[in-house]
Order: structure tokens, then C-alpha cells, then sequence
């Protein structure tokens, strides 16, 4: 049983090797942040196979501070590339 | 009892690596920021959600353990991964990234320059001062 865990961390490693790839090679900003979502993503995946492994709960709530940490971070890179800015102040409208 | 259910357990994290390899393929290959934000959001969230499916089975079954946090973070990923993918092809798309020299149309690229010339002549009329305020 413990095998097939450690088969499927190998493969979503790699799948995380490709992220990577497309994270440096990436033409524009967007592709990186793109990459980097899927990065946030497939580490979320790789902490529940490593709870599985370790045979532990206690990693099950890097889980959620894992995926609300890539929401918040993808939603401000958005916003930067469209606007240039994270914060909307009033007064400059 | 319990042993079939850890394998269905197992079939699911395996399903889940499996696409997880598929969406990370299609970000390497397809050719511009679109398709890969297509190939980054739908297969990387189905491929988490089968892992975390998977762990949940689990520990349900040989630990007789429910855990919360796990359902929360399956609904938090399915709720946000999607937004999120829409909002940086959004950033992109009106930050001017070109579309792949393959694509045949652009529908949309009409309608935003109407709009942004619209917003241009409103802001032109309000910064005008010869003209009387209606």
C-alpha cells in the first residue's frame, strides 16, 4: 500500500518539474503567474501524499493555508499586471 | 471491507498524479497564455481534488478518522482555483499579451477598444475647462 503513495509522489513530482520549467522559461509575467498557480496547486497535493506517507494528520492544515496562500497571491499578481498596482486608495480616482 | 476501500482510496491518488502529469504537460506544449491558463486550471483542480479525495478516503477507513479541514480545503480549492484562473487571463488579455500566431479570431479585442475609447472621451470631457458644466 505504502508503494503506491511513493508512486504517485514520484509522479506528481514530476509534474512539478514541468511547472518549474514553464515557472523559469515563461515568455511573459503571465505565464509565470499562471505556472505558479499550478505550482501552489500541485504542492497542495504533494503535502496530502506526505501525510499519507508519514501516516500523520497534522499536515492537513498546511493543506488549507496552502491553497488560500496561492488564491490571495494569484489574485494580487492579477491585479499588479493589469493595473500596476496592488491597492486602490480613493483618492486616486 | 476496509482493505477495499483504502484501494479505492489508492485509485484515486493515482488518478490524481495521472493528471496532474497531463495538466503539467499541456502547460509545457500549448503555445500562449490562454490555453495554458485552460490546461493549468481545469486538470490541475481536478487533479487535486482526486488526491485530496483520496486522503480523506483514507483516513476515513483506516483510521476512522473525518477530517473537516480536509473537506474544507477540497471546497476551498474547487471554489478558488477557477477564479483565479479567470482573473490572471483577464490581467493578460488587458495587459496586451498576444494571442498564439495559431489563433484564427479575436472577438473581443473589437469591443474592448470601443469601450477603452469611450472611457478616453469621458475623461477628456471632465478634465476639459473651457467647456461649461451641464
Amino acid at each position: 500500500m505504502m508503494m503506491f503513495y511513493w508512486i504517485a509522489l514520484a509522479i506528481v513530482s514530476t509534474a512539478f518539474a514541468g511547472l518549474l520549467y514553464r515557472l523559469v522559461k515563461g515568455p511573459t509575467v503571465a505565464d509565470r503567474v499562471v505556472a505558479l498557480d499550478a505550482l501552489g496547486i500541485s504542492l497542495v497535493s504533494i503535502v496530502a501524499l506526505l501525510s499519507l506517507i508519514t501516516e500523520t494528520e497534522f499536515f492537513l492544515e498546511i493543506i488549507l493555508l496552502l491553497s488560500i496562500l496561492s488564491f490571495i497571491g494569484t489574485a494580487a499578481f492579477a491585479k499588479f499586471i493589469e493595473r500596476g498596482e496592488i491597492f486602490d486608495r480613493d483618492d486616486n480616482r | 471491507m476496509i482493505q477495499i476501500v483504502e484501494y479505492a482510496g489508492v485509485i484515486l491518488i493515482l488518478l490524481g498524479g495521472i493528471m496532474a502529469v497531463i495538466s503539467a504537460f499541456g502547460i509545457l506544449r500549448l503555445p500562449d497564455v490562454y490555453t495554458r491558463s485552460h490546461a493549468a486550471t481545469k486538470s490541475s483542480t481536478l487533479a487535486v481534488l482526486l488526491s485530496l479525495s483520496g486522503t480523506f478516503i483514507y483516513f476515513w477507513a483506516s483510521e476512522s478518522f473525518i477530517s473537516v479541514r480536509l473537506l474544507l480545503g477540497i471546497t476551498f480549492v474547487f471554489l478558488t482555483a477557477p477564479v483565479a484562473g479567470h482573473l490572471i487571463t483577464r490581467a493578460a488579455y488587458r495587459s496586451r499579451v498576444k494571442l498564439a500566431d495559431s489563433s484564427t479570431e479575436d472577438a473581443l479585442e473589437e469591443v474592448l477598444r470601443k469601450a477603452e475609447e469611450k472611457i478616453e472621451d469621458v475623461t477628456e470631457d471632465d478634465n476639459d475647462p473651457e467647456q461649461p458644466p451641464n
